[in-house]
């Protein structure tokens, strides 16, 4: 395997090394977080009133985290470390409930980001002779204008086309012989299936890679992909608290993403208890920038749940690799302290085809224990008639989740079209036990 | 054999008006029915006049439901011992009764029982029960064409 670098003196800096870095770079970020209102007082709060009291990385311990509500209680200004003359560029995301977050970036904080996805892209073995058609969204969203930067970086032939306009995209991939995409999977996927209506097959592309991002896919969906289009597909990782895209990418080894750590600080934590977990065990993504001036953010918690990998990646690369994200802590449940995720529960509804798609899932307490009911509805074609087999069908369903969650639910069933209905984002749990 | 409409209701408030106005709406006339109960549902049994559109509108409206065949039992005089001797002649031959509901019909004093059984076909059933004096109803006669 061919392993090429952008900036091999850190992708490959001893672990010492590294740490030394993030030392001295989180003094920075202390030192201009205390120019702002949110961190004067959070910090304050912490008995954190210089960056010299930040010696080594076990005082990270001693920082408050961050979550997203804190940037919505604090837009637009509350966490701007500069003058907004600064400032050359903004980012926002109006998230789902409206209250807008924003993210403010100096020239040299564009700069150092950049860098980071110009060494992304290295990564995987991309150099200036190849052509990038980047069919991410630009605009106020991170994902288009991130990859955009760090492929003129590097030299490429950029095409910023932006998404949508199938035609229009298979016609430049033709004309320009683009090698590498930046793009949704679900599109990708479209494209293929489009590809015939423009009387083009996959290998009359020139395509040798894509960078997948921006929705969750799974393993299987890459594989897919890659045979669909005899490519190479990589995962990548961002958010837009953290810039965008660039947090980690994943080499030429395919074997999960490197997180930047000279970059980031990179925390694993138990969503429940905020107690840092080792390397390998299943946590939420806590991160810190420290290579951002004009907007400081610790410890902030992504909801993103991932793990780490120990042992080291055969690149040659120190930067620990972060697992493929493994759902969100926003749905965790903790049902008699066990952890508990609707997407477990959906997983074992969606395998047994005598109940509808359609599940509610209902959390009570009942004296000291938590009793977790899933209801589910009847699928009218699969119904017999017979009472046994409505009898079967829920010690199936019980069965199978006490086997997947080691809880033993109830489980009832429900007529055709009797639970609720959800337009957009739906809210499947109930949880009575917050009103004790 | 006489076809039943099986219903799968939840065990609340309404459910089942929301299947009688269904049928009042399309003038479908029940003559016999029974609910079976299991916590938070239950199934709703019917023999109605015309089972087939009963099953269809039902199952156009949402409502899980299936056709079942049961047998129509009757005894033509109403007397006591005609469930016993019913029963009798099913224990001699080893046939368990999985299901049945029965009821007479006040004006012709006729007994009618709707049955289903746990091993059809092991034994000739009709015949059985039609050398005890009794009748079994045919779907030809129970329905109008």
């Amino acid at each position: 395997m061919n392993v090429t670098f952008w900036n091999k003196e850190v992708e490959t800096m001893s672990r010492g090394g590294i740490e030394q870095l993030q030392v001295s770079r989180m003094q920075q970020r202390i030192a201009d977080a205390l120019k702002t209102p949110f961190y004067q007082h959070r910090l304050a709060r912490a008995g954190i009133s210089s960056p010299q009291q930040f010696r080594s990385l076990s005082d990270m311990q001693k920082l408050p985290f961050a979550a997203k509500d804190d940037l919505r209680q604090n837009y637009p200004t509350g966490l701007l470390a500069v003058a907004m003359e600064q400032v050359v560029r903004i980012h926002s995301s109006s998230g789902t409930t409206g209250i807008p977050t924003v993210i403010y970036l100096a020239q040299e904080d564009l700069n150092a980001w950049t860098d980071l996805l110009a060494r992304s892209i290295v990564a995987t073995g991309c150099t200036r002779k190849d052509v990038f058609q980047n069919m991410m969204s630009y605009g106020l969203f991170t994902g288009g204008l991130g990859l955009h930067y760090g492929a003129e970086r590097v030299g490429m032939t950029v095409i910023p086309v932006g998404g949508g306009n199938t035609q229009r995209q298979i016609q430049l991939m033709k004309n320009f012989k683009t090698t590498v995409l930046h793009i949704t999977p679900s599109y990708l996927l479209h494209i293929h299936s489009r590809l015939n209506e423009f009387k083009t097959r996959p290998q009359d592309l020139h395509l040798k890679k894509a960078f997948l991002g921006a929705e969750p896919y799974s393993e299987n969906t890459r594989l897919k992909l890659e045979e669909l289009y005899g490519i190479d597909a990589y995962n990548s990782y961002g958010l837009s608290e953290m810039n965008g895209p660039g947090v980690a990418f994943e080499c030429v080894y395919k074997q999960d993403m490197h997180l930047w750590e000279d970059a980031y600080i990179l925390e694993i934590i138990d969503p429940a208890t905020g107690q840092p977990l080792p390397d390998g065990e299943k946590g939420e993504v806590v991160l810190t920038n420290l290579v951002r001036s004009a907007m400081p953010l610790f410890r902030y918690r992504t909801r993103d749940l991932a793990f780490v990998h120990p042992e080291p990646c055969p690149c040659g690369r120190t930067h620990r690799r972060l697992s493929r994200i493994q759902g969100r802590t926003d749905d965790m449940l903790i049902v008699n302290g066990v952890n508990v995720f609707p997407s477990q529960i959906e997983e074992v509804i969606m395998s047994i085809p005598e109940v509808g798609t359609n599940y509610m899932i209902h959390l009570a307490r009942v004296g000291s224990l938590d009793k977790l009911t899933v209801k589910v509805e009847i699928y009218s074609k699969m119904f017999t008639g017979e009472l046994n087999a409505l009898d079967a069908l829920k010690n199936r369903i019980r069965d199978r989740l006490r086997a997947l969650i080691t809880i033993n639910p109830s489980i009832e069933l429900h007529e055709p079209g009797a639970l609720p209905v959800f337009e957009g984002k739906a809210k499947r749990v109930v949880d009575e036990r917050e009103k004790l | 054999m006489a076809k039943q409409v099986t219903i799968f209701l939840e065990n609340r408030p309404g459910r089942m008006k929301s299947i009688s106005d269904v049928l009042l709406e399309n003038n479908l006339n029940i003559w016999a029915f029974t609910i079976q109960d299991r916590g938070e549902f239950g199934l709703m049994k019917m023999i109605v006049d015309k089972p087939e559109k009963a099953q269809l509108i039902l199952a156009d409206r949402g409502f899980a439901c299936v056709l079942k065949d049961v047998l129509a039992v009757v005894a033509e005089k109403d007397q006591p011992g005609n469930l016993d001797k019913l029963t009798t002649a099913l224990w001699e031959r080893g046939v368990n009764i999985k299901d049945a509901y029965g009821f007479v019909s006040p004006k012709d004093r006729q007994g009618i029982c709707f049955m289903e059984f746990e091993n059809p076909g092991q034994v000739n059933l009709e015949e059985i029960i039609a050398a005890y004096g009794f009748k079994v109803v045919s779907g030809e006669q129970l329905y109008e064409p």
